[in-house]
């Protein structure tokens, strides 16, 4: 195991390193960010070239990457456009963020398992075909027209929940747009483990668990949903850096203050610096959540052995 | 009795890093040991039947196959003549109409700027179906055929690619393309068909490279390689034919999801933007004004909304004829 | 050896009487191509330590009466139609659910055919063979896990007390056919339907397991049904054989007298297609045709399209079984001929 994990970090560096340099190379090749700086204004040569050496702008590309990841490194993400260090932003915007996330997975687990679970068990019922129609139906709504509709009717309408966020971010104001980020996995889940159960149903070993003897709830508990869910947590697991990174949909129409927010600022104004440090964290972080689904996996399936 | 490990039980491992999965992907990994199976025997007198046309047989007789397919057809006329059920033009407008409701000759109403919302839901469907083919087409021909040859050659390109994949998934979808869209000055749908092959190849690369892999071990494979084949005979004759179904059906629901991506940038303000004629362009300019004309954003949206979940029928049908585990 | 169970025996049955009694069973599926006859009428007896084994190929029916017997047939589609099961002397099919339930792994237990699928492959060996005590017997996770470690010592798995916590792919097939019998002894039950065990097993293998199941069969006084389509497999450890058909029982006989005279065409069929050293160099006899499609099972006899001896009467006549001795009994209308030839 320990072996497996250190491999799987030593093939992350190289991932990491492509996928930093794309978004590096993204921003810094094309956009100009000295003219960003200027504004409408049109920058005077001189004073650009000044600035451009200044920040290293002038030096080959692959050069100002290295420099970049140099400085990461020591814990230097550079200046966002406020004049504030990146670090600062990422400070105030992760736990915001993290905090939806959570939210947001809270709902995939309960709402969308028990769907999964339900329709799954009573395939072809009408509780099964509606299920599946509502899920087809949020699927196919982008997520934005979704958020607004249900920030109207949840919000403004009914009264219930914040139709927008204040930059602390509580929980309780978190609750609808949680259920709005995770709407879309939410449909997911609940086919993934519709299909999951559906298919496990008719295994052998809950054959077995039936002439057993056991009651219908242990039946279901332990042999069929154990077996059933470990696809349905892989896929949440991996949903992790899907959601922070769409949470800039949400994160705009709620006007909440976290990555999403801070990384369409920082694209707005084309301030590099912001950008490609926040990317680089949702990056880690994507990858990272992978490594711990795989090892995970391991535990809850124990056919799968990693050396 | 000495113990036995049964080696042939450890097949069962999670692939790859397990990431990108959505829901193409994840329904599709049914479909990757389907055309495996070769031919199923029709029925109990029946003749056996190739796995197309008895997939198509079962498709004929399926009504969501069969609206979904019409709803597309439909579609596709209309984004190429708008005009044969539509007679105004998307970019006449009158401001003083602005967010009006439905009135006689102009059942949709008027948006914020006073254009008729009839006329150009009509005229917007170009650009979503011209943005979801294209981008389609382009991350099938990529993905398919990198990922196909990954599968069949294996080793070092193989390895090669899974990386390559690894990063490009490692990049949020939006992220990337608020980043690579924000520096175009081109409005057109041609930069944001570009993102999406970009960033879009890896999720089919991954399932072509899968059910190539699962071809490749078919008995037929083996004797033709045995009879001395080459490689491009044994490609296009014996594991192409076989492995091109899932990739079909991931990609018909990818197709949807490009639609609905592609609203999702413009309202962003980094996808199309006018004078382009795009539901997405009408849709993000109405949610905002969803207190005051709901109007304006029903009908963008729904045609949106409608034609995304005709593909995803669609691709979902496909793949139901095409599995024989459900049958 | 320790005693397996402590436990009293609740209801001990009448060791000369009958343990369970199938009355005239139909079973059919109802799918979308149509209904499937599966079990047309079945009736067999199965006393305590009685060794039955029911033979026929796959689609005659053997299995699905078994699973009807459990209560475990896949339903829908599956449906039990018409008959009775009498287990010690209560109607299986109108008991409530709840007391049905409880029948499970107490008083009759299965084996099923193929140990690797039929085992939970994400819980341990110990923790499967627990549940039965903790389930049951209502025991402590720490008592079940030592009662699992003796039943696993019982079947002759080696070094039990460190196996119990593998899980079942770390076994062998052999020993993992050993675990589901442990299972099925766990409680000691007077009824085992064992469907298939040893079919996916290695010949060698096979004679082992058979040897145990028939061993634990004889110490625990137990009742036996025997599936299998193996002839010979079923000549050493059964009492009585009977053979189905399109879901019919078309012969039952006590053992040794079947092999000597069949009385139905299509046991003898079965007899002369199994391969015999004596008889080496000659083609190996095979029955012509295919098995019978359950939804459409032919008129008359359903073996008469197959049969070498069919008259015009079987094409239209549904042969009653006919007494032929009093332990003796054949479905077809020419038995004294095939007996006699």
């Amino acid at each position: 195991m320990g072996r497996y994990v250190i491999r799987r970090l030593l093939q992350m560096i190289p991932v990491f390193i492509g996928a930093t340099f794309l978004i590096f190379v993204m921003v810094y090749a094309l956009g100009d960010p000295v003219a960003a700086f200027f504004g409408d204004r049109a920058p005077d040569p001189a004073t650009a070239a000044q600035i451009r050496h200044q920040y290293g702008l002038d030096k080959p590309l692959w050069h100002q990457y290295l420099d970049y990841m140099g400085n990461i490194f020591t814990g230097d993400f550079g200046t966002a456009f406020n004049g504030q260090p990146v670090t600062e932003l990422m400070k105030s915007a992760f736990p915001v963020t993290l905090r939806l996330t959570l939210v947001a997975i809270f709902f995939e687990i309960v709402i969308g398992i028990t769907f999964g679970v339900i329709t799954g068990m009573r395939r072809g019922r009408p509780i099964d075909t509606s299920v599946l129609l509502m899920t087809l139906v949020v699927i196919s709504i982008p997520v934005f027209v979704l958020g607004y509709v249900l920030q109207y009717v949840i919000a403004v309408q009914w009264g219930i929940g914040e139709p927008s966020v204040s930059p602390e971010a509580p929980l309780n104001e978190l609750i609808l747009p949680g259920i709005v980020l995770a709407l879309v996995s939410l449909a997911y889940v609940t086919r993934l483990t519709r299909t999951s159960i559906a298919e496990n149903t008719r295994a052998d070993y809950v054959r077995t668990a039936v002439a057993k003897g056991l009651p219908r709830r242990r039946v279901i508990l332990r042999h069929l949903l154990r077996n059933s869910l470990i696809p349905v947590i892989t896929f949440i697991g991996t949903d992790i850096g899907g959601l922070m990174g769409g949470a800039i949909v949400t994160e705009r129409i709620f006007n909440i203050q976290g990555v999403g927010y801070q990384l369409y600022q920082g694209i707005l104004r084309h301030n590099s610096a912001t950008v490609v440090g926040f990317v680089t964290i949702l990056v880690i972080v994507f990858l990272l959540a992978n490594l711990l689904v795989d090892l995970l996996y391991a535990v809850l399936d124990p056919r799968i052995r990693y050396a | 009795m000495p113990e036995e490990y049964d080696r042939s039980n450890e097949s069962v491992a999670p692939t790859g890093m397990g990431g990108g999965m959505d829901l193409a992907a994840s329904e599709a990994q049914t479909l990757d040991h389907g055309p495996g199976h070769g031919p199923q025997p029709g029925g109990p007198t029946g003749k056996p039947r190739s796995l197309w046309s008895d997939a198509w047989h079962d498709l004929r007789r399926n009504p969501i196959f069969i609206i979904s397919a019409l709803l597309i057809l439909f579609l596709i006329v209309i984004s190429l003549w708008p005009s044969l059920i539509a007679s105004g033009n998307p970019l006449q407008c009158d401001l003083s109409k602005s967010q009006q409701g439905s009135q006689p000759g102009h059942p949709f109403g008027y948006d914020n700027q006073g254009c008729d919302v009839y006329t150009r839901t009509v005229y917007g469907a170009r650009a979503s179906v011209t943005v979801g083919v294209c981008a389609t087409a382009g991350v099938a021909l990529l993905g398919g055929i990198l990922g196909g040859l990954a599968g069949y050659f294996g080793g070092a390109w193989d390895a090669v690619l899974s990386r390559i994949s690894d990063i490009f998934f490692a990049i949020p979808i939006i992220l990337g393309g608020l980043v690579f869209l924000s520096v175009v000055t081109n409005s057109t749908v041609w930069p944001v068909i570009g993102f999406m092959v970009l960033l879009g190849w890896p999720q089919i690369a991954r399932i072509a490279r899968g059910s190539v892999i699962t071809a490749k071990q078919n008995d037929y494979v083996q004797a033709a390689k045995a009879l001395g084949a080459n490689h491009t005979r044994i490609l296009l004759r014996h594991i192409a034919p076989n492995a091109v179904a899932p990739v079909i059906v991931v990609a018909t629901i990818a197709l949807g999801t490009y639609i609905a991506l592609e609203a999702t940038l413009s309202w962003l303000g980094v996808g199309l933007k006018p004078p382009t004629v795009s539901w997405g362009i009408d849709i993000s300019a109405a949610s905002t004004q969803i207190r005051n004309a709901p109007h304006m954003l029903l009908w963008p949206a729904g045609a949106l909304s409608i034609t995304v979940l005709a593909f995803i029928m669609l691709g979902d049908a496909v793949r139901d004829a095409l599995d024989p585990k459900l049958r | 050896m320790t005693s397996l169970i402590t436990q009293v025996e609740q209801d001990p049955p009448d060791p000369q009487g009958v343990l369970l009694d199938v009355r005239n069973l139909h079973v059919e599926f109802r799918t979308r191509d149509g209904v499937a006859k599966a079990v047309n009428g079945v009736d067999y007896t199965v006393s305590a330590g009685e060794t039955l084994a029911v033979l026929g190929e796959s689609g005659s029916g053997k299995s699905v009466t078994a699973q009807a017997i459990m209560g475990i047939l896949d339903s829908p589609p599956g449906f039990v139609t018409q008959g009775e099961i009498v287990f010690q002397g209560q109607d299986l099919l109108t008991m409530g659910k709840e007391d049905r339930r409880r029948v499970r792994g107490e008083r009759m237990a299965m084996i099923f055919q193929d140990a690797l699928s039929s085992l939970n492959p994400v819980l341990s060996v110990g923790e499967q063979l627990g549940e039965m005590f903790t389930v049951h017997r209502g025991m402590s996770r720490k008592d079940a896990k030592v009662k699992a470690i003796e039943l696993m010592e019982r079947v002759r798995i080696p070094a039990a007390k460190q196996r119990v916590g593998d899980f079942p792919h770390q076994f062998s097939g052999g020993m993992r056919q050993r675990i589901m019998i442990a299972m099925a002894m766990a409680l000691e039950p007077d009824l085992i339907i064992a469907d298939e065990p040893t079919t996916a097993l290695d010949v060698t293998v096979q004679a082992q397991v058979m040897e145990l199941l028939a061993e634990l069969q004889r110490e625990l006084h137990m009742g036996l049904i025997l599936i299998t389509h193996d002839l010979g497999v079923v000549a050493d450890v059964a009492d009585k054989i009977a053979v189905m058909y399109a879901g019919r029982i078309v012969e039952t006989s006590p053992v040794h007298e079947i092999y000597r005279k069949p009385a139905h065409p299509y046991t003898k069929g079965l007899l002369r297609s199994i391969p015999r050293l004596d008889q080496k160099g000659q083609e190996l006899y095979a029955i012509k045709g295919l098995p019978p499609n359950l939804l459409h099972i032919p008129a008359g006899c359903a073996f008469n399209p197959r049969c070498p001896m069919a008259q015009d009467i079987c094409r239209t006549d549904v042969p009653p079984l006919y007494e032929v001795s009093e332990t003796r009994a054949s479905a077809c209308h020419f038995w004294t001929e095939t007996i006699g030839e």
